[in-house]
């Protein structure tokens, strides 16, 4: 069979363009590498949606920015998603970081940004009491908002499946071969043949546009370490804290997440590798000493895990969005580093227009298309009645699995049987937070293997961490 | 010549001196608490034992095995002969705390003995 | 709702022994709630012996510590349901819990034991160590439970970090099984584990310790490659140039228990920030009238006899609450003081109206030879215990006779120290 579009690469880009492509009459494959969707950048980065005055006016940043940013809350709405619009502050500690605060104010300007103000010391003090004494005051921007990465992708492919779009998984692409029409796309699990192809391969896009003898672009791989502190600590500030930017990125960040969590980080460095996610004493013990500087009281005694998040950032320094100059029906959506993850809902309807305008036309609209996702059971979230009546109905979400989130066994299933859903402990990890407490999986890690062993009907030595060679069993003792 | 133990009969574990004649015989123990000690000291200089615990394959119980171990202590020296032995064996369920896996292992006149109902 | 006397949440041996005690006591309508699908906690799966040498006078492995106390429970009129989890405890005692039967359960109890036991502190918890996450990382009792209950190998080539007791256990096990147990890194300058452990889980098969000794980093993408090793100095710094690399495929993590305390804290019961457990008197009552703590979630024991008599006590004083509230009255509280050497003591606080003897249980800071264990009421010299050797990783007590108490008043000091 021959679809009309294969998009390579399932982070969040992907995946929403995915999800818009299946609200037409097209025939579309999300191609993914690994075992699961939102395994790069978009499992790892800081969760921020920004308002957009970051960005240098009149690139492709800015406008996918401010646009996404208005779209995000209805598109979670619809993928029924977390997001919560907490604001962002930019935090000034001296007058020339004032002079910063104030540029930034006026790109926001240029950039369409709505809601933005400056506040002085007393009026930073009021809305984050635990601020550090050395910060002069902020740029406050109201538009600003956190939402789960990972889940918003999960989510979009989920509904993108439900919508007719087919997802295939462990399909690393090694070459790309096009006889003018049809592109045959060789990957890991297979041969397939696509009529367009949508690069959005992040740190591997450029490697993918090689593949069509487009070398336009370059991806450097920055890395930004942070860590995950408990929930206790959670609600230590209620907007996400940024510090004045650099040239290599927005600097260390302190937010609290959808999920009750506090998040501090990112380093910023230039990686020779792709892949590397390791952490390093020099990055770790940098987001230690600059996250106090904004918040004083933050301390990773209360981390819970720490991770490395690799950035696809484009050498020039903008989103890399269109047909290709040297395969037309070659669309990239590559070197979407920050602000991503804020710009994706516009980012999707951007790559879209320049597909259609690739095919010559827009497609007529799918009739069946359902834009709605409907919310997965979270029984942490339930009421004493809801929780009776859920039980009733089915046993399994009587069963708590994850003690420190209270997730029921009847949430990991629903997460292995979704659209495109978990097939190794990470992925359940993701959709359903078992795992992602105080005791990262200390207690249930062996349960959730056994139910994922269970439910895919495979010796339980073969289910992995998150694919590959990551099996967590050898064999058997005896 | 003197020897220096730390006992393991039990958790307090202390420091004992074992004085050896030239023979190599056991003259005196001390630094023990209890007679425990003085028996392990004793024992050690001469024949080494220690318990073993493992599991045992079991066909059709709630879990694939069950812990077993030895009734007795056996000659540290074979230790890993006896876990060839144990690693060979398997136990239809159910099986009761007690239930004797392998009786006499290796002829050191010890039993392996199941420690878990399955 | 359904009324009980008395809920004890968790159904391990500090359960088990809290509910055996109470209804001995003469309370009536009792309930153990266990979140494993039997009763036991983790004892079930230590199948390593050294278990019961206090309590029963012989050695058992942990099923079978326990084995003794789930028959005891299976004859009493003590009501069990397992694969139940309670998820929360309100201000007037009434316990929430959730299993796939009944689906959602509320108990209205007269008094409440708190056994939930610990768990271990994760890689995460670590905020030092560097590197990547691939498979292969986990704590020495998620190994436990795979090698002991479920029968996989969790690995084959193996660095522990922390000597505390189940990583020293964990290293004799893996190398019966057939691994091989490269080392065991202790960040401290001492053992956190027993010294016999020491003995017959490492000497016993030539597996090397290395003191003052980290993990720094992690190698592998998928599964584990290898490790970073280095040594520290005294304030846990790292010394450059002693980082070493040493390839395995597993690292286990055996580096602390933390209280289980979710539920506690819930119901805002006062805690102590150095065992992370409840504030408790000596009938190990907490400061929420009715709510008893005993065993690993109200602090780390080494050997699950000391659970089971603390427990026993929790028990008793649950009883008492239940059967005869108006004795809780003319309690008069003092708090015992921590002397040089000491971390915690439990209890925190102690009725000096008590008609029995009262047992302090303690921890030392640091490894001292050759020391004395003092206890002095008002300046008083009360005991004087010689010691080998007291050490951070083994519990100490010492006893206030009722002779004592009864010559003190609320403005007493009693203090427990280190002689050195």
């Amino acid at each position: 069979m021959t679809y009309d579009v294969a998009i390579i690469g399932a982070g969040v880009t992907g995946a929403m363009t995915a999800r818009l492509l299946s609200s037409y009459k097209l025939k579309t494959v999300l191609v993914e590498k690994t075992n699961d969707v939102a395994m790069g950048a978009s499992k790892a980065n800081s969760a921020i949606v920004h308002a957009g005055f970051d960005a240098k006016p009149g690139t492709l940043k800015a406008k996918l920015n401010v646009k996404g940013c208005a779209m995000m809350p209805q598109t979670c709405r619809d993928l029924s998603v977390p997001y919560k619009n907490n604001g962002s502050l930019v935090v000034a500690f001296s007058d020339e970081e004032m002079d910063t605060v104030r540029e930034l104010y006026d790109r926001g300007m240029a950039n369409g940004v709505q809601g933005m103000t400056i506040l002085n010391q007393a009026e930073l003090r009021a809305l984050e009491p635990k601020i550090s004494d050395e910060a002069k005051g902020a740029l406050s921007a109201g538009t600003a908002g956190i939402v789960c990465p990972y889940e918003l992708t999960i989510a979009s492919t989920e509904n993108a499946v439900n919508n007719g779009v087919d997802f295939m998984r462990n399909a690393e692409v090694t070459a790309i071969s096009d006889d003018g029409e049809i592109f045959t796309i060789t990957t890991a699990a297979g041969e397939i043949r696509a009529k367009y192809i949508i690069n959005a391969a992040g740190c591997y896009s450029d490697v993918i546009a090689r593949m069509v003898g487009d070398d336009s672009f370059d991806i450097a791989v920055r890395s930004g370490e942070y860590y995950v502190l408990d929930r206790s600590v959670g609600n230590t500030v209620s907007h996400t804290i940024f510090q004045c930017p650099t040239i290599m990125g927005k600097g260390i960040l302190v937010t609290p997440t959808v999920d009750g969590n506090l998040l501090i980080g990112p380093t910023a460095d230039d990686v020779g590798e792709r892949d590397n996610l390791a952490t390093t004493d020099a990055g770790l013990a940098n987001v230690r000493k600059l996250a106090m500087k904004s918040v004083p009281s933050v301390s990773t005694r209360d981390a819970i895990t720490s991770f490395t998040g690799l950035r696809a950032h484009p050498v020039s320094d903008d989103f890399v969005i269109g047909a290709s100059k040297a395969n037309a029906r070659f669309i990239n959506a590559a070197g979407i580093e920050s602000p991503g993850l804020s710009a994706a809902p516009a980012t999707a309807e951007y790559v879209a227009e320049k597909l259609f305008a690739s095919m010559g036309a827009t497609p007529e609209k799918n009739p069946d298309y359902n834009p709605y996702r409907e919310a997965p059971v979270r029984f942490r979230h339930m009421t004493a009645e809801e929780r009776t009546a859920l039980v009733k109905e089915n046993p399994a979400y009587g069963r708590i699995i994850c003690r420190c989130e209270t997730i029921t066994e009847g949430e990991i299933i629903d997460a292995i049987k979704a659209p495109a859903g978990a097939r190794d402990v990470d992925g359940v990890k993701r959709r359903t937070r078992a795992g992602m407490g105080r005791c990262q999986g200390g207690f249930c890690g062996s349960k959730v293997v056994e139910i994922l062993a269970r439910e895919l009907d495979v010796p339980v030595n073969t289910i992995t961490k998150f694919g590959g060679n990551s099996n967590i069993l050898y064999e058997r003792t005896k | 010549m003197q020897k220096n133990l730390i006992c393991i009969a039990c958790p307090r574990g202390c420091y004992i001196t074992v004085d050896l004649n030239d023979s190599g015989e056991v003259v005196s123990v001390t630094g023990n608490t209890c007679k425990r000690g003085d028996t392990y000291a004793r024992t050690e200089m001469t024949n080494p034992t220690r318990s073993l615990t493992s599991t045992v394959k079991v066909e059709g119980g709630a879990h694939p095995v069950v812990p077993v171990k030895s009734a007795a202590p056996v000659p540290k020296g074979m230790l890993f002969e006896c876990m060839k032995e144990i690693n060979r064996a398997t136990i239809k369920a159910p099986v009761k705390i007690g239930d004797k896996v392998i009786e006499n292992i290796l002829g050191t006149g010890v039993d392996i003995v199941a420690t878990n109902n399955c | 709702m359904i009324n009980y006397d008395l809920v004890v949440v968790g159904g391990g041996p500090a359960g088990m022994a809290a509910a055996l005690k109470a209804e001995e006591c003469g309370v009536k309508k009792i309930i153990i709630l266990e979140r494993a699908e039997t009763l036991g906690g983790i004892l079930e799966q230590c199948i390593h012996t050294g278990f019961g040498l206090q309590y029963f006078k012989e050695e058992l492995s942990g099923p079978e510590y326990a084995g003794r106390f789930i028959e005891l429970v299976n004859k009493s009129n003590i009501d069990v349901k397992t694969d139940t989890m309670v998820l929360n405890i309100s201000k007037d005692n009434v316990v929430t819990a959730v299993n796939k039967d009944d689906g959602l359960l509320m108990f209205n109890a007269k008094a409440v034991v708190l056994a939930m036991g610990c768990r271990e502190r994760p890689r995460g918890a670590l905020p030092t160590l560097a590197g990547t996450r691939p498979s292969g990382i986990m704590t020495a009792g998620t190994a436990q439970k795979y090698v002991n209950i479920d029968g996989y190998m969790p690995g084959k080539k193996i660095v522990i970090l922390g000597s505390g007791d189940i990583g020293l256990i964990m290293a004799r096990r893996m190398t019966l099984e057939g691994a091989e147990v490269k080392m065991v890194c202790e960040l401290m300058p001492y053992s956190g584990g027993l010294t016999r452990n020491i003995v017959q889980c490492l000497n016993d098969f030539d597996i090397p310790l290395y003191l003052s000794t980290t993990v720094i980093k992690t190698h592998g993408k998928e599964r584990l490659e290898g490790v970073t090793i280095a040594k520290v100095d005294e304030r846990f710094n790292v010394i450059e140039g002693t980082e070493q690399y040493v390839e395995c495929d597993t690292l286990m993590l055996s580096v602390g228990l933390i209280p289980e305390n979710e539920l506690t804290t819930g119901v805002g019961i006062k805690m102590d920030p150095v065992t992370r457990g409840a504030y408790v008197s000596e009938m190990r009552e907490t400061d929420h009238p009715g709510i008893f703590a005993c065993g690993n979630v109200l602090q780390v024991h080494d050997l699950v006899d000391f659970v089971t008599l603390e427990a026993q006590i929790a028990g008793e004083g649950a009883a008492k609450y239940i059967l005869d509230k108006a004795s809780f009255d003319n309690a008069e509280y003092i708090e015992p003081v921590k002397g040089f050497g000491v971390r915690y003591i439990v209890p925190q606080k102690m009725n000096i109206k008590s008609e029995k003897d009262i047992e302090l249980y303690f921890r030392v800071g640091a490894v001292y030879p050759n020391a004395k264990v003092v206890l002095e009421a008002d300046g008083q010299v009360i005991s004087s215990k010689k010691k080998i050797k007291l050490a951070p990783g083994e519990m100490e007590s010492v006893t206030v006779p009722v002779s004592v108490l009864k010559t003190l008043t609320k403005d007493s000091n009693v203090t427990v120290r280190v002689e050195v």
